[in-house]
């Protein structure tokens, strides 16, 4: 087990890159803290599974190193790194019973027999497959098969660390829990490193300690849940994390306030006069429908999801969406979106901006 | 769903029938016509039941011949499918070089089985050809026309020559088909080279090496031109194999009879030996099997 660094690493696909678009992974610096559970959280095509391979080495780098510990591994082949990862669609060895699939990783590394029973045992206990220990992997089911993979992964009790490439993805809706609650179980057992990319928020949310959001190659954001909900250090976070996502306006912003068109809404700190896109976001949580202040809406719809209210409305052209509690009775006439000071972040150019020093006070 | 029975059916079936008729049905029927009956001449044909079958197993000519081809065929077999695929993996995977090996590989195929025989035929003899001269310098008397282990040794080599690329070609292209998720798991399971080979390969290979042991069986079974052309099938009997000794019985000394007999056993063999090879094989798919 080891902390695992990644070092002004970037990976491009081409010979040779003309600019930052031409480079799957941007330059980054990484680390995850020994026996940590992370998820890797991004839209399709952002990265996650490059980044993921880089890790396992399954692909060299086209720049920058990977460290695990204090190890620089950048140059060692994937079976050195001694590192489990699960793929997402399942891979099994045909010719072998799920027993002998599941033992082969100890066997390879030479470990005794009457111990490999009782891993293997134990693991396809986790897994929910004893009765099936004897049968042939070929003739098992697509989501069989990707349990045996996920029970490969996570036999090795001294691997650096254990990666997962969307494993639930051909699972069914019911397994899915059920697994994800065992791995999280399992974290919590052997402490393993784990990093587990998904595309799936809810996934992401629930299985890790700190979730990294990826965007367009970067590293948009590593932090807690929480963090990712209070202080989204990029819009693509805003937006992507949080059902519905942030509310984001383009605006000028002056000093403690920020003008949507001609309406002036106030800041809790003072923010300086930022060049460039300058945007400010809200949560839905933190919007509150009013008669006057903040910005003028038109309601469309009020949807019921259980808890809360979900209100949808425009401003211009603008979507805004509102959580209301159901107590939270619309009054006759509220059609103003009013926005909580403390929860307003703005963005410049996409990224966070923060408050200017001293003045934030 | 109700399966409908239409016997209409059947007629759909008729031409292939009829073209299966007419291509290999009556032209084997004359064959067992000869088989069962004598005849001196004039069209006129004398019941013999099953005298030319018993002969022809009798006979420790053709005893002799079904001994050898049997010894030959399984050399040939265990030399060129360990090599076929052995070749296969070292071949690069795409690119320039990948294509440049593939069509050399190729050439053995496309040489006429005369033309084989003829290039080893000069290649293995003692005073011009390169490979007799070489082996008589160096290491011993070599000689096809005196020396049965000379004449074995050229014609499997020219076999193996011939065919192997047949089953490199087999081999890699059923290599290429593997996913490439299948070496990147066997990598992250720290498997060694001979594991992924073992565990990931060879099964994966299992399709198409049933196919190449298929092919190379039956056509190293049935190899005529090219030893003939060598060796003749000398020295003495050493390299007669069965279509030697059947085209001498049938064209040589003219029996027609015994040949015919011989003829449909040889075929007979031929099956049996193809089907033996598919049920084995693909029985042990199912070795230890799912249900």
């Amino acid at each position: 087990m080891a902390r695992i660094r990644l070092d002004n690493l970037a990976h491009t696909y081409m010979t040779y890159p003309r600019d930052d678009r031409d480079f799957a992974l941007k330059p980054m610096n990484v680390e995850w803290e020994d026996g940590g559970a992370y998820a890797l959280l991004g839209a399709s095509g952002c990265g996650k599974t490059t980044l993921l391979n880089i890790i396992s080495g399954l692909r060299a780098p086209s720049q920058g190193r990977v460290i695990f510990g204090d190890t620089d591994v950048t140059e060692c082949p994937t079976a050195e790194r001694n590192i489990a990862q699960v793929f997402q669609f399942p891979v099994v060895y045909d010719t072998m019973t799920v027993r002998q699939n599941l033992a082969f990783p100890l066997r390879n590394r030479g470990m005794d027999p009457t111990r490999i029973r009782n891993r293997v045992q134990q693991i396809a206990k986790v897994i929910g497959m004893e009765a099936e220990l004897d049968r042939k992997a070929r003739g098992l089911t697509a989501d069989a098969k990707q349990k045996i993979s996920l029970g490969r992964g996570m036999v090795r009790e001294d691997v650096n660390a254990i990666l997962f490439d969307e494993p639930l993805t051909v699972i069914d809706p019911q397994m899915k829990w059920e697994l994800r609650t065992q791995l999280r179980r399992l974290h919590q057992e052997f402490g393993h490193t784990m990093i587990y990319v998904t595309h799936d928020q809810t996934e992401a949310l629930t299985f890790a300690d700190k979730v990294a959001v990826m965007f367009e190659g970067r590293i948009a954001q590593l932090g807690t849940p929480e963090e990712l909900f209070r202080k989204p250090q990029h819009t693509f976070v805003g937006y992507f994390i949080g059902s519905p996502g942030m509310n984001l306006f383009e605006a000028e912003v002056d000093g403690r306030q920020a003008r949507i068109g001609p309406h002036v809404i106030p800041l809790a700190a003072d923010y300086g006069r930022p060049e460039g896109r300058v945007q400010i976001g809200i949560r839905p949580e933190f919007t509150r429908i009013a008669a006057s202040g903040g910005i003028p809406v038109d309601i469309l719809r009020i949807e019921d999801v259980g808890r809360h209210v979900v209100l949808r409305a425009r401003h211009g052209g603008v979507a805004v969406n509102a959580i209301l509690s159901e107590e939270d009775t619309l009054a006759e006439g509220a059609t103003h979106a009013v926005f909580d000071p403390a929860e307003i972040g703005v963005f410049v150019d996409g990224w966070r901006r923060d408050p200017v020093e001293g003045a934030s006070a | 769903m109700r399966k409908v029975q239409n016997n209409g059916a059947w007629l759909l079936v008729l031409p292939v029938f009829l073209l299966v008729a007419f291509s290999a049905v009556i032209p084997l029927m004359t064959v067992v016509n000869y088989a069962f009956n004598d005849s001196f001449g004039e069209n006129e044909f004398f019941w013999n039941g099953f005298d030319w079958f018993k002969e022809v197993i009798d006979s420790d000519r053709i005893r002799g011949a079904l001994w050898r081809q049997f010894l030959f065929s399984a050399i040939v077999l265990l030399i060129e499918i360990p090599l076929g695929i052995a070749i296969a993996l070292t071949l690069p995977k795409r690119g320039f070089w990948a294509s440049l090996v593939l069509v050399l590989l190729a050439m053995p195929l496309v040489i006429p089985w005369n033309v084989v025989g003829t290039i080893w035929q000069v290649f293995a003899r003692g005073d011009i050809g390169l490979l007799g001269v070489v082996i008589t310098s160096f290491w011993a008397d070599f000689n096809i026309g005196r020396d049965p282990l000379s004449a074995w040794i050229v014609v499997v080599m020219m076999d193996v020559w011939h065919w192997t690329s047949l089953v490199v070609l087999l081999a890699y292209a059923g290599l290429q088909a593997i996913p490439e998720a299948y070496y990147q798991a066997g990598r992250i399971d720290q498997a060694s080279r001979w594991a992924i080979f073992r565990f990931i390969e060879l099964p994966k290979l299992k399709g198409v090496l049933l196919i190449a042991v298929l092919l190379r069986f039956m056509d190293s079974f049935m190899i005529y031109t090219e030893p003939f052309v060598v060796t003749g099938g000398g020295p003495g009997q050493a390299t007669t194999f069965l279509s030697i000794d059947l085209v001498k019985t049938a064209l040589g000394q003219f029996d027609l009879g015994p040949a015919a007999a011989f003829s449909l056993m040889y075929f007979l063999v031929v099956l049996l030996m193809s089907w033996v090879f598919y049920t084995v094989m693909t029985a042990m798919d199912v070795e230890g099997g799912t249900q």
